[in-house]
């Protein structure tokens, strides 16, 4: 029968086009396109609200927003940024490229996939409609708890709360499903000849996340199902007077929440040292080291949760064991960190805007690294807790680590996706900019923070006013220069040069063995690897 | 590494039911939201009907689209779609998702083993001079020391009982493990490719679950008004009626499952070498029998 060949729809030229295309489509890159291109759309999204609060804060007192809805913009800010920016740009990056590295014909569960992605545009809806609605009258608007849900606020808090609850369910499903498709993909598509020590490091990256998720997604369902009926069905899950307690919850949240932060940044540990040594045009140091060290700390991460409340009050030794275990994971990351540095060393370096990112990402990384073991120190954290210091280390390392290590993967992999060489003036002049105001934003956060400044605060006192204006003012300069982003990979996507085959001198893996773009259907035959 | 020997892949058509089952779940959660929303604040209670109705039609969205989504994978199978690359597939993917639901009872399992170990003895170990639950015992079972709630007084009740483990828990502790058992018995049988005996072993297997289901229902209605032991029963009822709640809820998905199953067989599906539809099920089936045994030992006997 025809239909036992991989080409076979396309043989039969009848893939709808239109927007039944893409809701209907079972190709990894329709929806590995669809998944970038919503994350795209969401980075925005969540970038306007983090500077309509910047806007706020330009100066003390209160000028733009009132505090409930600089509250609410605080939380949904986090989540979409999380939810629907990093997570679904790394997924994306897992669905166009996995099945090429490993010389897959598809993903293994194309349908399954399919609706993995058609479960966000309805968690973002939940997301943001609240805003909406109390435009109607409808509410009090989205959840101003901030996006951890801590209650007894969230309990009490109003219907902004349900729909963050539902909207986590459905992405939760997302990810779990997400997840399960890469696992399966990863064991049972590789290509004859490519065993599990031969994959590119991104495959790894993506395999250990996918088991995080796993392990992690469902008891954060867990736990906001237990909000849900604390709130609604008389349960005492959260509530002391019925022997709860609502530490509990920042357990459970934490137990998945630690481990979201390498969620979002294994992936770019896979395929940031490929950038790298591309661009040195040299191999990989230490391929083995790096793959045992992404599983140190995707084991770490799930047993040393507790470092996000040490304030919250805890017996000591509980406190001695998190402060440890916490501090032991910068051991394997030390090691990636010397494979990455080593990997150029004497390397026949260029700088093209991914190598850009790749280093500017290395320095920038490692500060939000190094400034992590200083909050993971029980005595210091005392002092740096819920502070802008706070603020600053996990915007080095999801903005640093993470969102520009995603853009250094955008400008390698572009001219693949779409054929064409994007801008490289336009780049790096993104690039220059977005390193620079990042740092002019988050690092005076840093001495707000370690001057006392609180973190999820409308107002602020007068000392802290000038390094607030400069950040402020950074932090425009950084949303602004993001639109050369979206215009670059509009334009590169519209048209341009060319690209070739093996787009970079130094690329290695087989999706550049493709042409660019690469045919609807990849590998009809998968190559063999020897 | 693949070991298949064929090079061909089965890439499913596009298909428009994933998109439109996520429409269902957007109108389903939205309108579950719509009917809670009263209890947040009054005036919100005018959404109570609207919400109702978009549950319903979600629900009915999800319902006819896993339906014609499963009825095509079931065409692809009988037509010969699947080999054994696309079933190593499935049989990967049934693992991986079997995982994350223990991981989801997991979470419900820790919250159950924090407060009973830390947080309800912690709330009668105070210095009485600084507690307001001066005569509170922190002895499992509990419901808590009581007292003020978000404004509204939590009066304990009095009757409260916990549930044993010897009567109706027990029975269906039988019933489950000995479903584990003939639906194993039927696998046999279609292996021998013995078709009587595997679609008596099937139908017994779903005979017992609904059994199963029958005997909780009771077991709560037994709770609820002679026991006064209810979902808001304190630390005790929030984790006996959610653990047992959602294990119920699987038994009851399972059993669905399993009819599908049973109906496949008699309409002669399935072959001794290719049948990953019944062994899913089945492992799905040992899972919410193993999950039982979890609570059977740490919510009924200890």
């Amino acid at each position: 029968m025809s239909t036992t060949t991989v080409a076979h729809h396309d043989d039969h030229a009848e893939h709808p086009t239109g927007i039944m295309r893409w809701l209907t489509t079972t190709n990894h890159k329709d929806i590995g396109t669809m998944y970038l291109t919503f994350s795209l759309i969401m980075f925005l999204v969540g970038g306007s609200m983090i500077l309509a609060i910047r806007a706020e804060l330009f100066q003390p007192g209160l000028q733009l927003l009132n505090p409930e809805f600089f509250n609410q913009l605080i939380g949904v800010h986090a989540l979409i940024m999380i939810f629907a920016a990093l997570m679904p740009a790394a997924t994306g990056f897992a669905n166009w490229m996995i099945p090429l590295q490993i010389g897959a014909p598809d993903m293994a569960l194309p349908r399954l996939n399919n609706w993995g992605f058609w479960l966000l545009p309805p968690s973002a809806i939940l997301l943001t409609l609240p805003f909406t609605l109390a435009l109607f009258g409808i509410g009090d608007g989205a959840l101003a708890t901030g996006w951890t849900f801590y209650p007894p606020l969230s309990v009490q808090g109003g219907i902004g709360v349900d729909f963050a609850i539902f909207a986590v369910h459905l992405l939760g499903i997302s990810s779990v499903l997400g997840s399960i498709n890469i696992i399966v993909t990863l064991f049972n598509m590789r290509a004859p000849g490519m065993t599990l020590m031969k994959m590119p490091m991104f495959c790894w990256g993506w395999l250990i996340t996918a088991f995080l998720l796993i392990a992690t997604i469902p008891v954060l369902a867990g736990a906001v199902t237990m909000l849900l009926t604390d709130r609604h069905f008389g349960t005492h899950f959260f509530d002391a007077a019925g022997g709860g307690d609502p530490i509990m919850f920042q357990h459970l949240f934490w137990f998945f929440g630690h481990p979201e932060v390498y969620i979002l940044l294994l992936p770019v540990w896979g395929f940031i040292p490929q950038i790298l040594e591309a661009f040195s045009r040299k191999p990989m140091y230490g391929y083995k080291a790096q793959v045992y060290s992404l599983w140190a700390i995707g084991a770490l991460a799930v047993v040393v949760w507790a470092h996000h409340f040490f304030t919250a009050g805890m017996p000591v030794p509980a406190l001695l064991y998190f402060m440890y275990s916490t501090m032991a994971i910068s051991l394997p990351l030390a090691v990636l960190f010397f494979c990455w540095i080593k990997t150029m060393w004497k390397g026949s370096m260029s700088f093209e805007t991914p190598m850009l990112f790749a280093v500017g990402w290395i320095i920038l990384f490692g500060i939000g690294g190094l400034t992590g073991l200083v909050l993971a120190d029980v005595a210091a954290d005392a002092q740096y807790h819920n502070s802008y210091f706070v603020v600053a280390h996990f915007h080095y390392t999801l903005f640093a680590g993470g969102i520009m290590g995603i853009m250094a993967g955008t400008y390698y992999w572009l001219p693949k996706m779409t054929g064409h060489m994007y801008n490289e003036k336009l780049g790096k002049l993104h690039f220059w900019l977005t390193a620079i105001s990042f740092n002019m934003t988050f690092i005076p956060q840093f001495f707000l923070g370690l001057a006392g400044m609180p973190r999820r605060i409308p107002d602020y006192a007068l000392q802290f006013a000038e390094f607030n204006m400069i950040s402020t003012i950074a932090a425009f300069v950084l949303g602004l220069s993001q639109l050369i982003f979206v215009y670059n990979i509009v334009s590169c996507a519209r048209g341009g040069k060319k690209a070739t085959d093996q787009v970079w001198e130094g690329a290695k893996g087989l999706e550049w063995t493709l042409p660019s773009p690469p045919p609807y259907h990849s590998f009809t035959e998968q190559p063999v690897v020897k | 590494m693949a070991t298949h020997s064929n090079n061909h892949y089965y890439v499913p058509h596009g298909s428009v039911y994933p998109s439109i089952i996520s429409v269902g779940l957007l109108s389903l959660a939205s309108g579950f939201i719509f009917t809670l929303a009263t209890d947040k604040s009054k005036e919100l209670a005018y959404l109570h009907t609207p919400g109702k109705w978009m549950m319903i039609l979600g629900a009915l969205i999800i319902l006819a689209m896993t339906f014609k989504w499963l009825s095509s994978v079931v065409t692809e199978s009988l037509t010969g779609q699947f080999k054994g690359w696309e079933d190593k597939s499935f049989r990967i993917g049934m693992i991986v998702f079997i995982s994350s639901e223990v991981a989801f009872f997991a979470a419900f399992f820790g919250a159950l083993f924090y407060m009973r170990v830390l947080s309800v003895p912690d709330l009668a170990a105070f210095d009485p001079l600084y507690t307001p639950y001066k005569d509170f015992v922190g002895t499992w079972p509990s419901i808590g020391p009581g007292g003020m709630v978000l404004g509204t007084e939590y009066v304990p009740d009095p009757k409260f009982m916990a549930m044993g483990w010897s009567g109706l828990p027990a029975i269906n502790t039988a019933l489950l493990l000995t479903s584990g058992a003939t639906i194993t018995w039927a696998h046999w049988a279609l292996i021998k490719n013995n078709r009587k005996q595997l679609i008596i072993g099937m139908a017994l297997t779903v005979a017992l679950g609904i059994a199963f289901l029958i005997c909780q229902g009771l077991e709560y209605h037994h709770a609820y008004t002679e026991m006064g032991l209810t979902l808001g029963s304190g630390a005790y009822g929030a984790s006996f009626f959610m653990l047992t709640g959602f294990h119920g809820f699987h038994v009851l998905l399972g059993t669905l499952m399993l009819i599908v199953i049973l109906l496949r067989c008699m309409k002669g599906h399935f072959t001794p070498e290719h049948h990953f539809g019944f062994e899913g099920v089945a492992w799905y089936w040992h899972f919410v029998d193993v999950v039982w045994l979890g609570l059977f030992i740490f919510v009924y006997i200890l």
